[in-house]
């Protein structure tokens, strides 16, 4: 059985297309990175999913149940992460969950040992009778992962979880994922505007226009886009070109593309005849990958054509 | 590291309804026992009514109020009207929850909007209610005797009549997505309300225009009920009893107590499934 499986999936508000067919599996355990520009449909996919919001077209199932005919049991098996705060902010940790459990009907006598799991997990137990309002952003996030984790749900849908944070807070909100990957029997399902973070995900979906224009693991999709660069500065350049024949000699130096950036460069030195003074690799990144399958680096896609950055980043909210 | 905590299917139906029901009114509660700036200071409207107001007025109108203290009478008017502040801002905490993203975790929950809905306005009731206690214990100050019997009936129709404002600001704020919006819209709704509702005067002797306004209130059937409960424990003369805590009438037909209560439960129960069908809509 799939955690997540979608087919033919559509959504139109009025005259716009929002998503236009998609189709994709999520293999239960799997942690599957969904990555697209703003008004990719990317937001109303997940709506749909989550039962937020109701296709125009297509199906959609999550754990095992219809999102349209079986809203409540997709409900119930599911974990949200918003990436705008959802708590209670006036509530203790401990409050939120309860407010939580109750809403879920938990079983009471799970309550109290799962609480202190999900808090434990998170790095919150001990300040869990603090109002949610003394925490720092990055604590939120943690409380509203654990809250979204509280009844057990098999498939977690985490929207942007880390969007707005800190880098080193980043990092360890990816070590908690990670942590919960090992302990918790646990489909994930995120979107990210990080590039980098996107790595950290089994396969990754790219949509861009209301379609999918990828669907791979991050390698996968980093060798389909190409090679390596190496990239040299030389005592002699022109000499070095003559010699490599089709390199293409640039500001940073020259560059190379190979398959295989790591084991090229010792048999470089040996066969080029000239004297290299610098020497660097670079790999495709996922943003590369980005860039190859729409046409815009992530971040240019965030801003349509001539909007300031400050508006775009309104208009996400 | 802790034992892995038992992965139980969550129980569904009523039970569930029931339990949601019970949480987001138990939430209410643990907000407004944290904020006791706010439950008190909505106490001092009335206050100001009962005893500035009303001590200040009564020079002018003891003539018309016979034996009657103006306050005794203006007593049942102010008890109604002090929920009224309470139970709206109930309501409107909807849309803070709203804005301030809360709303949408109740939303997603596998329960039915309508338990969440439910549980505001009952949550919104018993805040007020508590609020009524507040005010009931200044009864004796303004000459009203209190017995239990009294007391159960008075707190059974400000419960009915806060319920039914509760569901009212949430029909009215159900589409609103800035607190700012709503507050501007509340005191628009507020003041006209209570003026209207023959809390502060009696509808005995009103010219026509405000007779049929007055009748057209809402409220004004939840404060005769209050009036009449309290009335009938003063010893006052019938001629000041017909002045002061005359019969509702539509079209020279006396509107009885039991369906003036009944109107009043109807039109909550009435707002509180609009409200529901407001929130249930989906994208």
């Amino acid at each position: 059985m799939t955690a997540i499986s979608v087919r033919g999936l559509r959504k139109s508000y009025g005259e716009l297309e929002a998503v236009r067919g998609v189709d994709f599996d999520v293999a239960p355990g799997e942690t599957f990175g969904f990555l697209g520009p703003n008004g990719a449909g990317k937001s109303t996919t997940i709506k749909i999913l989550c039962t937020l919001a109701r296709a125009t077209g297509g199906s959609a199932s999550v754990a095992g149940f219809d999102v349209a005919t079986q809203r409540d049991d997709v409900r119930r098996h599911i974990g949200l992460v918003f990436q705008d705060l959802t708590l209670d902010t006036y509530l203790s940790a401990e409050q939120n969950l309860r407010f939580h459990a109750e809403l879920y009907g938990m079983p009471r006598a799970t309550v109290q040992p799962r609480m202190r799991q999900v808090l434990e997990m998170v790095g919150l137990w001990e300040r869990r009778a603090s109002k949610v309002l003394t925490f720092s952003g990055g604590m939120k996030r943690r409380l509203e992962i654990a809250r979204g984790l509280m009844h057990s749900p098999r498939v977690l849908f985490l929207d942007e979880p880390t969007v707005g944070l800190d880098p080193q807070t980043r990092a360890s909100i990816w070590d908690y994922i990670h942590e919960l990957r090992q302990q918790e029997e646990i489909t994930i399902f995120l979107t990210t505007h990080y590039m980098d973070e996107a790595e950290h995900c089994d396969r990754i979906a790219i949509m861009d226009e209301g379609t999918l224009v990828a669907l791979d693991t991050p390698a996968a999709l980093k060798a389909s886009v190409g090679t390596d660069r190496v990239t040299i500065r030389t005592a002699d350049d022109q000499a070095a070109l003559a010699v490599l024949g089709d390199a293409v000699l640039t500001t940073d130096g020259i560059v190379i593309s190979v398959e295989d950036g790591e084991a090229y460069v010792p048999r470089l030195f040996g066969t080029l005849g000239v004297p290299i003074t610098n020497v660097s690799i670079s790999r495709p990144s996922l943003d590369d990958v980005f860039l190859s399958y729409t046409g815009r680096t992530i971040r240019d896609s965030e801003q349509a054509p001539g909007m300031p950055a400050i508006f775009a980043a309104m208009a996400r909210r | 590291m802790t034992a892995v905590a038992a992965v139980a299917v969550p129980q569904r139906g009523f039970a569930l309804d029931v339990r949601a029901v019970k949480i987001v009114v138990q939430r209410d509660l643990i907000r407004t026992l944290q904020d006791r700036t706010r439950f008190v200071s909505a106490l001092v409207q009335p206050l100001l009514f009962l005893f500035v107001l009303g001590a200040g007025l009564s020079s002018l109108t003891q003539g018309a109020t016979g034996s009657l203290d103006l306050r005794t009478f203006m007593f049942p008017g102010i008890l109604a009207t002090s929920t009224l502040f309470t139970a709206i801002f109930s309501a409107v905490s909807i849309v803070w929850d709203r804005e301030f993203g809360f709303l949408r975790e109740m939303l997603v929950a596998p329960v039915r909007r309508s338990s969440i809905i439910l549980g505001k306005a009952i949550g919104g009731a018993t805040v007020a209610t508590t609020q009524g206690v507040l005010v009931l214990a200044l009864a004796p100050v303004v000459h009203v005797p209190l017995t239990p019997g009294l007391v159960v009936t008075l707190l059974a129709e400000v419960f009915l009549l806060s319920f039914t404002l509760t569901a009212l600001g949430l029909a009215v704020v159900a589409r609103i997505q800035q607190v700012q919006t709503v507050m501007g819209l509340m005191q628009v709704l507020l003041l006209p309300l209570s003026f209207l509702s023959g809390a502060l005067y009696p509808l005995s002797n009103l010219p026509t225009w405000l007779s049929v306004a007055v009748r057209c209130n809402p409220l004004t059937y939840a404060v005769r009920p209050v009036r009449t409960a309290v009335f009938n424990h003063l010893e006052v003369s019938p001629a000041v009893r017909a002045r002061l805590n005359p019969p509702i009438t539509w079209g020279g037909w006396e509107v009885p107590t039991w369906l003036q209560l009944l109107l009043v439960a109807a039109i909550g129960a009435g707002l509180l499934a609009l409200a529901v069908k407001q929130f249930q809509r989906v994208e």
